[in-house]
This record gives C-alpha cells, sequence and structure tokens, in this order.
C-alpha cells in the first residue's frame, strides 16, 4: 500500500478527517425532540356503529328483565353518563341462579358436540360484531380504541373458538378419569378487560357443561349484555347464560347463594379473601385471579430497545390496570442509566387523550375511584423519597386522565414497590446478580407475572424456574393466548384459565 | 481538512494486485465486532411487532397532505440501470426539479445515479438546490479491488457528485472480518472528501437484525454521514423493522457521541402510504431533528407519482386515472 494505511481501529473516536465538521454537528445536549413537526391529525373511530341503549337489563332465563335501583354507567373519557343498569337484589340473583339450576340438566345432557357448536357461534358472531363491541368496549371502559379493536375483541373471540375445540375431546383432555360437568357457577369480573373477562369465564364453563351467572363490574356492563344477546342468538338454550348486574351488594349475594357449584372471581385479592371465606366449609369450588406486582427484569445483555417496548408494553398497555402489569422494573444496574433514557424517549412519544382516537396509546381511567387511588400512590411515592418522572402531555379537560408516570431510586421498603397500584406507575428498582434479582421480583405477597428479559436463552429458562409467578413470560410481555393457562401464586390467587389447564376448575374428574 | 491528494488515486491503481487489492489482509483482526465495538443484540419478534405498530397509526387530511409533501421532499429519485443514457437522465432530472403540477409541491432532495452520469446530472440540475447523488464502490456487489473503488470514489466526487452512496463488502462482513469492512468505510470516507457519505449495509444479505445493528454501529464509527438499508438489486430491500434496527443505532449513536448521522430507506418503497408508515418510524423513534430531507431520505422512483395520486385525491377526492402522471 502507498499512502493508504489500514488503521489500527479506534472505537468512539473514528479517525474522521473532517473532524472540524463533525464537532460543530455535535450538540451540547443529546436529547431528541419528539415535538409536533408533524402533527397526526385526530383520528376519531365512528360511535356510528353502536346505539348506546339508554337502559341495560339483566339477562335471566333467556330474556332481558328490570329489577333494582337504577345505577349510572359513565363514559370515562368524559365522566358523562352514557347508559344505566339495575342493581340486581337477592331476589333477582336467586332467579338467575334458579334459572341456571334448571338449566344446567337439559344442557349437560346436550351431545357436546352441540355445545361446541354453540361455542363456535359466538365466537364467529364476535368477529362479526367486533367493531360495534370495540367501540362499545372503548366508551364504557376508557381504554384506547386500537387496544380494544386489537386485544380484546381478537382475544374474546378466541377464547370462544379454542374452547369450542375442547367441548366435544373433554374424555381426551385428562386421560384415565372421566370427567362430568360441576353445575352452576357464579362468575364476577372487573372492569379492565370486561369482554375479554367474560369469554374466559364463559367459554370453559359452557364448553364443560355448566351454567353460567355472570355478574360484570358496574362501571362496566355494557359489552357483556350485548354479549347475552349474542349467546341467545348463537343458540344458547334459555338459563345457560345469565347475566346479573350490580355492585359488591350484587357479587356477595351471588356468591353466598346456596344455589350454587363454583365460583370465578377475578379482581381485587381484598374481595377474594371475602370470598373465600364466605365459602369456607362449603363444596363450592372456588378459583380466584386476584391482584399482582409483576416484575420485569431487564438483564444487561438484554436486547434493550426491546425491552424497552416490553417496559411500555407491561405498564402502559390499558393505562397499566392489568392485574398482570409489569409494575416493577427490575434493571441490572450496569445498563440502569441507558435504559431509562430510552424509557423516558419511549415515554415522550405516547399519545395520552381521547380513547377513541385511533392513535391514542393511552386512554381513560375507568372510574374517578381508581384515578384517586392513583393519584393517592403517587403522593405516596413522592412522600417515599421516589423520584418521579412524568410524561409532559395536556390532558384532557373533563375524563379520568393520569398521565403515565415512572418512579426512580424506588427501594423495596417503599409501598409503591410493594402494593397494586392498578394504574400507568412504573416503579423501578436496580440489581446486582441474577439471585438478587429473583430474590426481589419473589419479595413480594404476590406471585402472578413476571417477565425476564435476556439474550441468553439459559439464563431465562433458570429464571423461569426460579421466578414464584403463575406467568412468567421471556423477552416479552402481556402476551396472552386461550391455549396457554394463567394464574397466580401466593396472593395472586389460585387456579388456572386458558388452555386445558383452564377446564379443570369446571369439571369433577372422576 | 485533510483531502487525499489526486495522486493517491493513481499510486493505489499501480498497485492493484490479487493480493494487495483488497486491503492489507494479514494486518486486520477478525472477530464479531471490532475491539470496543460491544455487539448489540435484537430481538427479532419484538422489533417485528414494534415496527407493526407503525403502520397502525391512522394519518389523516392535514396529517396525510403534510406527510406527502415531507415525502417527495425526502425522496432520492433513482435510476441504476445497465440501459441508462444521458437522455433518461437528464428526463430524471427534470421530473426531479418539477415532479407534479401543483407548484404546493416540493422537488425532490436529490437524484442518484450511476458515477458516469454525474456530470451530465449536474449539468441539467445547474442552479437548483437538487442534490446529485451516485452510487461508487463497485455497486451493487462492492467486489472489486478498494483501490479501484476507492479510486471510483475520488472521481465520482471530482465529477461533481454531492453525496456518494456506498456498498460495504458484505463478503468481509458475513466472513468476520468486521474491521476491514470498518476500514474500508473510514477510507471511502476520506476519499468522499466534502461530499456526503451514504453507506449501503445491504441489509437484505446480512439477513439477521443482529448483523443490520452491527454493520450500522460501525458505519456510523467508521464516520458515515448516512447509513442506507439496500442497493435496491437484491430482494428484501428496505422493511420496517430494518429501518427500525437502523434507527435505533443511530439514536444510540446520537446519545453517545453527539454526531447526527442520516438514514436513508432505499428499495421497495412503492406507495405513499408506505413512505408515511417510514414518517411515523422516524417521529417517533429519532423525533423531529430527523423529519427533514437533510437527515432522512427514501430512495425509490415509482413512489413520486403515487404521491402525486394521493395528493391529487386530497383535494378531489378521486383517484385520477395513471395517465395524468408523467412517466419519467
Amino acid at each position: 500500500m502507498s499512502d493508504f494505511e489500514v488503521k489500527e481501529i479506534t472505537p468512539a473516536a473514528p479517525t474522521s478527517v473532517d473532524g472540524d465538521a463533525r464537532a460543530a454537528r455535535r450538540r451540547e445536549a443529546r436529547t431528541l425532540l419528539f415535538g409536533d413537526l408533524w402533527e397526526y391529525a385526530p383520528a376519531p373511530e365512528s360511535t356510528a356503529v353502536v346505539k348506546v341503549r339508554e337502559r341495560y337489563e339483566h339477562f335471566i332465563g333467556g330474556r332481558f328483565v328490570g329489577g333494582g335501583e337504577p345505577m349510572a354507567v359513565h363514559n370515562p373519557a368524559t365522566a358523562e353518563q352514557i347508559s344505566e343498569i339495575p342493581a340486581a337484589g337477592p331476589d333477582v340473583v336467586d332467579r338467575a341462579v334458579n334459572a341456571a339450576r334448571a338449566a344446567f340438566g337439559p344442557w349437560s345432557a346436550r351431545p357436546a358436540s352441540e355445545r361446541a357448536k354453540v361455542l363456535y357461534h359466538i365466537g364467529r358472531m364476535l368477529q362479526e360484531r367486533a367493531r360495534e363491541l370495540a367501540v362499545l368496549e372503548t366508551l364504557d371502559n376508557g381504554k384506547p380504541i386500537a387496544e380494544t379493536r386489537d386485544v380484546d375483541l381478537p382475544l374474546a373471540a378466541a377464547h370462544f373458538l379454542y374452547y369450542a375445540g375442547w367441548a366435544d375431546k373433554l374424555d381426551y383432555a385428562f386421560p384415565g378419569v372421566s370427567p362430568s360437568p360441576l353445575g352452576v357457577a357464579a362468575q364476577v369480573i372487573p372492569w379492565n378487560f370486561p369482554l375479554l373477562m367474560a369469554a374466559w369465564k364463559i367459554a370453559p364453563a359452557l364448553a364443560c357443561g355448566n351454567t353460567v351467572v355472570l355478574k360484570p363490574a358496574e362501571t362496566t356492563p355494557l359489552s357483556a349484555s350485548v354479549l347475552a344477546e349474542i349467546c341467545a342468538e348463537a343458540g344458547v338454550p334459555d338459563g345457560v347464560v345469565n347475566i346479573v348486574h350490580g355492585d359488591g351488594d350484587t357479587g356477595r349475594a351471588l356468591v353466598s347463594h346456596p344455589g350454587i357449584d363454583k365460583v370465578a372471581f377475578t379482581g381485587s385479592t381484598e374481595v377474594g379473601r371475602q370470598i373465600q371465606r364466605t365459602l369456607a366449609g362449603t363444596d363450592v369450588r372456588l378459583t380466584l385471579e386476584l391482584g399482582g406486582k409483576g416484575a420485569n427484569i431487564v438483564f444487561e445483555d438484554a436486547a434493550l430497545d426491546q425491552a424497552v417496548e416490553g417496559i411500555v408494553n407491561g405498564i402502559w398497555f390499558n393505562q397499566g390496570q392489568v392485574c398482570c402489569a409489569g409494575s416493577r422494573l427490575l434493571v441490572q444496574e450496569s445498563v440502569a442509566e441507558t435504559v431509562l433514557d430510552k424509557l423516558r424517549d419511549r415515554l415522550a412519544t405516547l399519545r395520552v387523550g381521547d380513547p377513541l382516537d385511533k392513535n391514542t396509546d393511552v386512554g381513560a381511567i375507568n372510574s374517578a375511584a381508581q384515578l384517586e387511588r392513583i393519584a393517592d400512590y403517587v403522593r405516596i411515592g413522592q412522600a417515599e423519597g421516589a423520584q418521579m418522572h412524568q410524561l409532559a402531555c395536556d390532558l384532557p379537560d373533563k375524563g379520568w386522565f393520569f398521565a403515565p408516570t415512572i418512579f426512580t431510586h424506588v427501594a423495596q421498603s417503599h409501598r409503591i414497590a410493594q402494593e397494586e397500584i392498578f394504574g400507568p406507575v412504573l416503579a423501578v428498582q436496580t440489581f446486582r446478580t441474577p439471585d438478587e434479582a429473583v430474590e426481589l421480583a419473589n419479595n413480594t405477597p404476590y406471585g402472578l407475572s413476571a417477565g425476564v428479559w435476556s439474550d441468553k436463552g439459559s439464563k431465562v429458562f433458570e429464571m423461569t424456574r426460579r421466578l414464584r409467578a403463575g406467568i412468567v413470560w421471556g423477552n416479552t410481555f402481556n402476551q396472552f393466548d386461550p391455549a396457554s393457562p394463567f394464574g397466580g401464586y401466593k396472593e395472586s390467587g389460585f387456579g388456572r384459565e386458558g388452555g386445558r389447564h383452564g377446564l379443570l376448575p369446571y369439571l369433577r374428574l372422576r | 481538512m485533510n483531502q487525499p491528494s489526486k495522486n493517491s488515486s493513481s499510486g493505489q491503481s499501480s498497485d492493484s494486485g490479487a493480493g494487495s487489492g483488497n486491503g492489507a489482509g494479514a494486518s486486520h483482526r477478525t472477530g464479531r465486532a471490532p475491539a470496543g465495538l460491544p455487539a448489540i443484540t435484537v430481538d427479532a419478534r419484538a422489533v417485528e411487532a414494534r415496527a407493526a405498530r407503525f403502520t397502525r397509526r391512522s394519518i389523516k387530511n392535514e396529517a396525510k397532505r403534510a406527510a406527502l409533501a415531507a415525502a417527495m421532499s425526502m425522496v432520492d429519485l433513482t435510476t441504476l440501470e445497465g440501459m441508462d443514457t444521458p437522455g433518461k437522465v437528464e428526463r430524471l432530472c427534470r421530473k426531479a426539479l418539477q415532479p407534479g403540477l401543483d407548484p404546493r409541491l416540493p422537488r425532490v432532495a436529490a437524484v442518484c445515479v450511476y458515477p458516469t452520469f454525474v456530470a451530465h446530472a449536474r449539468q441539467v440540475l445547474e442552479g437548483s438546490d437538487v442534490r446529485v447523488a451516485a452510487v461508487a464502490t463497485a455497486f451493487p456487489s462492492g467486489q472489486s479491488f478498494l483501490d479501484v473503488r476507492l479510486d471510483e470514489t475520488r472521481r465520482t466526487v471530482d465529477a461533481g457528485a454531492h453525496e456518494i452512496d456506498m456498498v460495504i463488502d458484505r463478503g468481509a462482513f458475513l466472513a468476520g472480518d468486521h474491521a476491514r469492512v470498518f476500514d474500508e468505510i473510514a477510507a471511502t470516507k476520506e476519499a468522499c472528501g466534502a461530499a456526503h457519505l451514504k453507506v449501503i449495509l445491504e441489509t437484505g444479505e446480512l439477513s439477521t437484525y443482529d448483523n443490520v445493528r452491527t454493520a450500522s454501529d460501525l458505519a456510523m464509527r467508521a464516520g458515515a454521514d448516512f447509513i442506507k438499508t439496500s442497493t435496491g438489486k437484491i430482494a428484501p430491500a428496505s422493511t420496517m423493522p430494518v429501518c427500525l434496527v437502523m434507527a435505533e443505532a443511530i439514536r444510540d449513536h446520537y446519545r453517545a457521541t453527539g454526531v447526527q448521522v442520516g438514514l436513508k430507506a432505499a428499495g421497495g418503497i412503492r406507495t405513499s402510504k408506505q413512505a408515511w408508515h417510514y414518517l411515523v418510524l422516524i417521529k417517533e423513534t429519532l423525533g423531529d431533528a430527523w423529519l427533514t430531507p437533510d437527515w432522512f431520505r427514501i430512495g425509490a422512483s415509482s413512489l413520486v407519482n403515487d404521491l402525486l395520486l394521493q395528493w391529487e385525491r386530497l383535494d378531489t377526492g378521486r383517484y385520477q386515472s395513471a395517465v395524468y402522471f408523467s412517466n419519467d
């Protein structure tokens, strides 16, 4: 080589020939600007596809019936009343349980293939009416239309289709024993995934030959009412699916009714405890899917940019109102700064606002009460000395909104690290070694979910083995599939929903 | 600035033989990455999922109009065919100056041609600010002697190219000789002098996102002004996940060094919708500072007429027949 010499590599400081020009380009502040140079125009989903009725009623014995004091139903994005429901008292609950009891014999005696056909039909009708239901769910719950459209509806339909497949194969699900249905299942579901939770509960119960009385949350009763309509149209016999509206009082009346054989509850750990006390000493079967404080564990050898996506999806999906949310970020100290820089950049791109806008990433908090609870915890976090970083954004003037929030410098002793906030609030802690990560992750009364981020497969599997959580995601988070069992350890509950495991709570095996 | 001397090219040419043509191989280290360059990994499934989310942004009305205009201003209008002639290149340049008849529409950023047409393109574009980019370094394979490639680069710059689109030696990269790839980029950068260097990674041949990331980091550290996905001669050309990986590399490089590097997506971008998907990706990954033709380019040819078609539709509410748009 003549005058061209191969140079030794000097990383980070390239032997650049125009160093001055480069230096000129170098900026003091190396921050990225996520501004409004190109602003997305409003892209609201039309509400013309759905007519919200003034009043929704109970669905008992195949008919919509009233009964009970009216309760207002609000649109969380505007805080305005959009409908009302009657709150079922003990008499209405009694009628519903009796209807379910009466329908149980004929339904469980039907050929299993007939039950499968009905479930397939429900799944298909959910797909056909997906747009309408997505809009209705967004109006009722406050979650972004992009989520109801891409997550809630497809998954709800998938659950019915999946369990339709099991209905006539129960004899092969648990070899060596013979399955039979339990009877009447009382099902109480939360407001964070109203239709999806209804699907999780109803589909396996019906596939196994049970009948159900379902109580949706009082703040999100609308989509379940449409589901009742769909059930009737799909050929579900009268009384097989019953829906009663109301709040905690209705729930108490339902789970303590002597005519039920099984309770399935998804909701808070506190209510779960009450239910377990109520049922103690009876032969009513119980499954509980309760709270969580999921640890999302990011190792230094993870694909960090994708891990950041997982953190975002873990805590800001559905405004963090997810029992399996990755509400604790455990990040290895060696990459903590890098990950937090990336996370803050990513946070800056989140769009908070009108849930009906197709470009909204974070919608409204479901109720004023929940909003207050989240605000309380954020005050607690600040008082405890954690450092807060919030998305700088204009929240809508009306409705119940909360800006996505990150707390750093969080210690295990902080309440924001221990207690379930159920909102868009992330607590960040650091760890040094895998052992320490396991210890921190397991040091909680909950045990629902966890995430492990590492490019090293053996490490992911080893962590999975050691984490006391019902669901552990490897290099992803908040992914759901009807074929995959879901449920918790410790105070996150017991029993599994989804997959073959999800049949067990609805079967007697002999 | 340390401009390479005129003599260096001839000096190297005379030296080119089988042994030294690709550089002094013996002195190169081989291995996963040059010393100090951490191999940053990419999770394929997750990066594809993120890239897909950009495509679900709903771009309406004024946002669409702004996107169409921005995309037009970012196009490197390209012809790279064996049958290119001075006439063809001239027509391309005329199209670059006036893509559509609506005066509200910007002209494109640059034309991209083979080195032999640079002088002609400069002549046609005289007086405008449309840049002339040329593919040098034994495009598209890069499989020639280093001194030949450097000489080609220098002569192309001498002919008036504002921007040089070089290809990396994918053979060397895939053989693990990252140090050689680094050195060759650095040498080409030197040969470019004042001209801007775009480094084509040819991601379709690199095959994995991990490789795309490593090649991006290499190219930026070696002095690339832009990193570019593809030659357009290999399928797949530019894809959203690949561009996301490159954008993330650019972001990290900027964070670490303060040096801003541009991104060019090239090949396979034919529709307006694809174009604004890329703009969404840039907006939400790199931010506003990259949403200009100085820092983001789209290498394309047929895209221009689709942008015009959509532009017309915004005004008239109707799709016009293709015969209303010039085919140059």
